[in-house]
């Protein structure tokens, strides 16, 4: 499966990446290559194969509704790139 | 008829009342009242390493909800990210269900004040996770607040089966008693933890078109969803009628305006890119746990408002009432099976009591009136020891301070005087002390009958028994 240059922005732009023409060549061209690479699974016959959405057979992995010790304000905020009133400070989102 | 007709769904977002979170043990705390991010724990921040593990109450509240909306359960449960960047929730993904709802096809009954019932289809009922507060600044930064991140969250979407405001106002209000009879969510539009979104278009009266439509968000109140839907009816009428047409688009609500307005989100930029989450293994709920979820379901306000009309012959108004909160309900319900006639109690309740708890601002669980002793009230009037007035005047004083109406009566001398003898003696009193009133009596201006009796009752202080005081009077006025 090619992906197309369109493809490539879409993805780019979705992921908040900012593609000069160079790299949007580059990955069209890496991740058809990918995406070919997994085509070859395309060639296995899965008649009467379930569909699976995980590799695990784990079922029913729940906790118990109780509280557990919370992060410190500091801990909290650690990686934040600008704090105010201890909450995270970001620019205006535009599209809100 | 008009030559247009509305066409709502309503998309309700229900956070449930769990101690914990849905995926980590942060403690759901009330984001109105808590200091900002004291709730957060490493997966709520999407911390790298984290792994997230569903609570097992929440599974069951949303169970319940599904059960009581009448949905087919899945009982394959699978949880599904959908992608999107927005500061809201760190880790850059929702964790929702996009194909394995846990209840689909339900429906509700909802009654209208005219006694009209409107089906209502529910789609789905799914689970997923709330996201964190943004508070937008005037510097055009904005605050970010993880308290609510990961909070277990319901979304219950309607078919769109609603046509006007009056229906739309009508299900949420359903919808949110029976969440608050569940007891899985407050109900608290102001806080937050329930949201309402109308989706509305307007076609041609009688057709079955589906057209353009619009998205009505953070509306806070019920009163809001009512003028917001009618709004947007009156808007897209009028639109469609001058020749324009609707624009697919979120709108918010103008409180001082009260007018929706265009929140110019391009809706077509959407592309959540929704996939099984790998973190998560799947959820089988067992025949067994579905049946004692459902056998576990209270009595939800339709059938209570059903109960008591046909049942106990109270009014349609009444049985609203007394349906509308389940603590009252619950509080009715016992002064019933303590013997009270339903029609004595409900009029105690509603005309009487409530007054009282609304003065006092105490809720019914926390009067020191009970169920036993409102009927031990009804009982001493019943048995004709005291009057109707009278048992006003003891209710209250079982409302200020507890104790039985038989104690009160007897400590404060409330007994009704049925005896003849005493009763005779304060109309003759009456009489003599007022001889123009009792000569302008005589002389044809027979309302002053009522003067009398005002008069020997307040001799008595209430205490005579009426239908004595009535048959004496009518005597001693004659001779």
């Amino acid at each position: 499966m090619a992906l197309t240059r369109n493809d490539v922005e879409q993805i780019a732009n979705l992921a908040r990446l900012e593609l000069t023409g160079t790299q949007t060549a580059m990955y069209q061209q890496q991740l058809s290559d990918i995406l070919n690479y997994a085509d070859m699974l395309d060639q296995l016959d899965l008649e009467g194969v379930e569909p699976t959405t995980q590799a695990v057979t784990m079922r029913n992995v729940l906790r118990a509704d109780v509280v557990e010790t919370t992060l410190t304000m500091d801990e909290v905020l650690a990686n934040a790139p600008q704090k105010a009133n201890n909450q995270f400070v970001i620019q205006a989102v535009l599209d809100e | 008829m008009s030559k247009y007709e509305a066409v709502i769904g309503l998309e309700v977002h229900a956070e449930l009342m769990t101690d914990s979170k849905m995926f980590c043990g942060a403690p759901v705390v009330d984001s109105v009242e808590a200091e900002p991010n004291v709730a957060v724990r490493p997966l709520c921040l999407g911390m790298p390493g984290t792994l997230p593990v569903a609570n097992k109450q929440a599974i069951e509240y949303a169970l319940k909800v599904a059960l009581a909306l009448n949905c087919d359960i899945n009982k394959f449960n699978r949880f599904d990210r959908k992608n999107y960047f927005y500061p809201d929730l760190p880790k850059g993904y929702q964790i929702s269900q996009l194909d394995h709802p846990i209840g689909v096809n339900g429906y509700v009954d909802v009654t209208l004040e005219s006694g009209e019932v409107k089906h209502i289809r529910v789609r789905r009922v799914h689970m997923e996770e709330d996201t964190g507060k943004l508070t937008h600044m005037a510097d055009g930064t904005s605050l970010v607040d993880y308290n609510r991140a990961g909070v277990p969250l319901l979304e219950i979407v309607s078919e769109p089966d609603i046509h006007s405001a009056e229906v739309a106002h009508a299900y949420a209000t359903h919808l949110r008693q029976i969440l608050r009879y569940l007891e899985v969510n407050s109900g608290d539009l102001e806080k937050g933890v329930l949201r309402v979104e109308p989706n509305i278009s307007i076609r041609p009266t009688g057709t079955d078109e589906l057209n353009t439509r619009t998205e009505v968000k953070n509306l806070n109140s019920f009163r809001i969803l009512y003028m917001a839907s009618e709004y947007e009816i009156k808007r897209q009428t009028a639109l469609i009628e001058s020749g324009g047409s609707v624009v697919q688009e979120t709108r918010g609500w103008n409180e001082e305006r009260k007018s929706t307005f265009s929140q110019r989100i391009k809706e077509d930029a959407h592309d959540y890119r929704y996939f099984p989450d790998p973190d998560l293994p799947a959820i089988e709920l067992d025949q067994s746990f579905i049946d004692a979820v459902r056998a576990g379901l209270p009595e939800l306000p339709a059938s209570k408002i059903e109960r008591y009309q046909t049942e106990m012959g109270l009014g349609a108004a009444d049985a609203k009432q007394l349906a509308a909160e389940k603590r009252t309900a619950i509080w009715f319900d016992a002064a019933v099976t303590a013997g009270g006639d339903p029609k004595a109690v409900a009029n105690m309740l509603i005309n009487n009591l409530s007054a009282m708890m609304n003065e006092s601002g105490q809720a019914i669980d926390d009067i020191a009136v009970t169920p036993d002793s409102l009927v031990g009230l009804l009982v001493q009037v019943e048995k004709g020891v005291i009057n109707k007035n009278i048992a006003k005047e003891v209710l209250a004083e079982m409302f200020a301070n507890g104790g039985s109406a038989a104690s009160i009566i007897a400590a404060k001398g409330l007994a009704q005087v049925s005896d003849d003898g005493p009763i005779r003696d304060v109309i003759s009193t009456i009489l003599a002390n007022n001889p123009n009133e009792l000569a302008a009596y005589k002389a044809g201006k027979t309302k002053l009958r009522g003067f009398f009796v005002g008069q020997v009752m307040r001799e008595m202080k209430g205490k005579a028994n009426p239908a004595v005081v009535n048959q004496l009077l009518d005597e001693a006025l004659k001779s």
